[in-house]
């Protein structure tokens, strides 16, 4: 599935990943923690391809380098970003959006296009994932939207996509509980054997309610510690202060439980 | 220059499709304008002695009158000695039916787009089709006919229906009102002229369709729409050009009339040439469009302006009756070195008048885009009423937007807002629609008619479509 093989990343030549490692099996679901500014974000976005990163090493997706290919090919190669914070679109309707989306990335794999009336099935039934109501999909892609209204609009543009590595850039973040719950719920709704997830949080909190088969912790721009859904109590229960102020020489030494194989 | 940038330069510097000229047997006059051009204007078409009188008078004014210099507007000096003020297609003299029309005009209005063919046309669109200087046809004449409305060339309505023009003509934009309406009122050689009589639905879209096609010549067309009491019009205008090197003049004038309760939506995508990326050749489009709206009456001009090399153009309606609504939706996109210096006039007279501006401003590449608007508000205009909202989308960091709004309000019970905003297409936009799948050209494309929705909204179906393929076009390049 996904192999991230010593990854770096500079923005204006400030690193921020340093030889990040990575393997995600099909199916599973890894969390990612990380203090601010630890590079979670920027690992989602140097995934998708977004401009001004200086980039070395690999992250091979299906056995094909993302790292060499446009933003749009990386999406048709089954790549889906949920934004931490996404775009407002003004007088672009929001199912035009969606259709034209998916249609596009039908177009690279060869597939048919699909058409109005199919469509609005498909879209119905991501509405009701993340509980929508009827007239959302007539709306401005995001303009005017609430935080909430824009996490549930995320996970409804995953439910159509359906991609085959879906990475949620903290999706938590500014949701109350109730839009919390819808989203997670959203989430679980699309698990597979064929789809895997990278969850990108601060919180355990988000954890709680989309379990994860491995957790993370990202700091300084590498992943210095991994286990399972236990790790993210731990973090919970003592911050990242066990692992901020490490010596970086030694990071590599520390256990990589679970992510490497 | 950043990657994007780059790509947001491709993308603008597409080539213009309607490049092509036609060799079409033409008959041109000699350079030059004096007295002596516009009798002849006047006598190829045959026009009575008022007529010949009323060009003359307007070209002793234009004489005596200045080129505007006021609009931030670089313009090469125009040498009006060197253009041709007549240029006609010779055809067969009389056209019976649409199978008369020359099959050279009707080989260059197919490759348009625009078949004349009554059959092959836009159902419910009628159209006069209009090349260089003259009307070549125009279709479902009948079909107007019976119900009552008269939808023909400006010379046939002259031969035909002189007294509707001679009450008319001028009496919107009268011959002295600007340089270059006082030029038009010279030399103009044809354009449309409609009437809806009163009480009735004009039963399809009118649509008037202008190609310049001989070098070195100006367009001088005149429109004139009256709307009698309680009726109701719908006219579409669309105009495009062959790529050539040297500029172009075109300098129309269009005067709407509508009566008590009249409706007159009027439509214009102009896609003339707009010129190369150096700013080479284009047309130099100076155009006067007003209306004057009587009592209860409605004026709403919509505009989707991507060509030209320079626009210099403010429709405009006069609020005279009590009630009155006006109306201004506008896009203007320019892009290699064009230049557009456009916005609208409303001017307020009757009490309870209301008028509203919605204008989006597209600027790429080395394109400078200036809104222009005054809104004025007369003493007698109680409870008058205004929206305004200009809106400014830069791509690319060589363009410019400028906003100058003139307001000017003598009645205080008048109600005046003016909105304006500038932003960029964002690089977030671009990457966020890209993620989902989208190539960057669809994405800038999506973005762009996205901002330009409210004024889309405004044209009639077909017209939409048009407008949203050529913003495309306009944008589109060599990415991938």
């Amino acid at each position: 599935m996904l192999h991230v093989n010593n990854l770096n990343v500079s923005i204006s030549d400030t690193v921020i990943l340093n030889g990040l490692n990575l393997d995600v099996g099909p199916g599973e679901v890894h969390a990612i923690m990380g203090p601010n500014g630890s590079g979670k974000s920027t690992f989602a976005h140097a995934l998708a391809g977004r401009d001004g990163y200086q980039i070395a090493g690999t992250a091979t997706l299906d056995g094909v380098d993302l790292l060499d290919l446009e933003p749009e090919a990386r999406a048709a190669a089954g790549l889906f970003i949920g934004f931490q914070y996404p775009v407002e679109i003004p007088g672009v309707n929001n199912m035009y959006f969606l259709r034209t989306a998916l249609n596009s990335v039908r177009r690279a794999r060869g597939d048919t296009e699909i058409g109005a009336r199919d469509f609005l099935a498909v879209a119905q039934e991501a509405m009701d994932l993340v509980e929508m109501k009827p007239g959302f999909l007539n709306r401005a892609v995001n303009a005017g939207f609430s935080g909430g209204e824009k996490k549930r609009n995320e996970i409804l543009q995953m439910a159509v996509m359906e991609p085959r590595l879906a990475v949620l850039d903290e999706t938590d973040s500014g949701l109350d509980i109730d839009a919390l719950r819808i989203v997670a719920s959203g989430v679980n709704a699309l698990r597979g054997p064929e789809r895997s997830m990278i969850v990108i949080t601060h919180y355990q909190r988000l954890l709680e309610y989309i379990r994860p088969d491995f957790v993370h912790v990202l700091v300084d721009g590498r992943i210095v510690e991994s286990g399972d859904h236990t790790l993210a109590l731990h973090l919970e229960d003592n911050g990242y202060a066990d692992f901020v102020n490490h010596d970086l020489d030694d990071a590599p030494t520390r256990p990589l439980s679970g992510a490497t194989r | 220059m950043s990657e994007a940038l780059q790509e947001i330069k491709d993308l603008t510097d597409a080539d213009y499709e309607y490049g092509f000229s036609s060799d079409l047997d033409t008959d041109i006059a000699p350079p030059g304008l004096d007295e002596d051009i516009v009798r002849l204007i006047s006598s190829k078409k045959d026009e009575p002695a008022w007529l010949l009188e009323w060009r003359l008078k307007a070209f002793a004014a234009w004489k005596s009158m200045e080129e505007p210099d006021w609009a931030k507007l670089e313009i090469n000096p125009i040498d009006y000695q060197a253009l041709s003020y007549w240029a006609a297609p010779k055809m067969k003299p009389v056209l019976d039916s649409m199978d008369d029309v020359d099959p050279d005009i009707r080989e260059m209005f197919d490759k348009l787009g625009i078949p004349l063919h009554e059959q092959k046309t836009l159902s419910n669109v009628a159209v006069d089709a209009i090349v260089d200087s003259v009307s070549v046809t125009t279709t479902f004449k009948k079909t107007l006919a019976k119900a009552g409305v008269i939808f023909c060339s400006f010379s046939e309505a002259v031969q035909d229906h002189p007294d509707l023009v001679r009450e008319h003509l001028g009496s919107v934009v009268p011959v002295r009102d600007n340089y270059f309406a006082a030029l038009n009122s010279a030399v103009f050689s044809d354009g449309s002229f409609c009437y809806i009589p009163a009480g009735v639905r004009c039963p399809m879209e009118l649509s008037t369709y202008f190609r310049i096609n001989a070098m070195n010549t100006g367009q001088f067309e005149r429109t004139l729409i009256i709307a009698e009491d309680d009726s109701h019009v719908s006219y579409l205008e669309g105009c495009t050009a062959p790529q050539r090197d040297e500029n172009q003049l075109h300098a129309a004038v269009v005067e709407l009339v509508a009566k008590d309760r009249a409706e007159i939506k009027y439509s214009t995508v102009q896609n003339w040439y707009p010129g190369d990326e150096n700013g080479v050749g284009g047309i130099y489009n100076f155009v006067t469009k007003r209306g004057r709206a009587h009592t209860d009456a409605k004026i709403s001009w919509t505009q989707v302006e991507t060509g030209s090399a320079i626009t210099w153009k403010y429709p405009s309606v006069i609020l005279q009756g009590d009630r009155s609504v006006g109306e201004f939706y506008s896009v203007a996109l320019s892009s290699k070195r064009q230049q557009a210096d456009t916005g609208s006039k409303m001017i307020h007279i009757g009490a309870d008048t209301t008028s509203s501006i919605i204008s989006k401003g597209i600027s790429a590449g080395h394109g400078q885009n200036t809104y222009r608007g005054l809104v004025k508000v007369l003493r007698s205009a109680k409870n008058a009423r205004n929206y305004t909202q200009c809106d400014s989308l830069l791509l690319g960091s060589e363009c410019g937007a400028h906003t100058i709004p003139y307001i000017e309000v003598k009645n205080p019970s008048a109600r005046v807002e003016h909105e304006a905003s500038t932003s960029t297409v964002g690089e977030d936009q671009l990457y966020y629609c890209r993620q989902r799948g989208m190539s960057e050209e669809d994405a800038m494309s999506m973005i762009v008619n996205g901002f330009c929705r409210e004024v889309f909204d405004e044209l009639p179906m077909e017209f939409a479509v048009e407008a949203q393929r050529l913003l495309s076009v306009s944008l589109e390049g060599s990415v991938g």
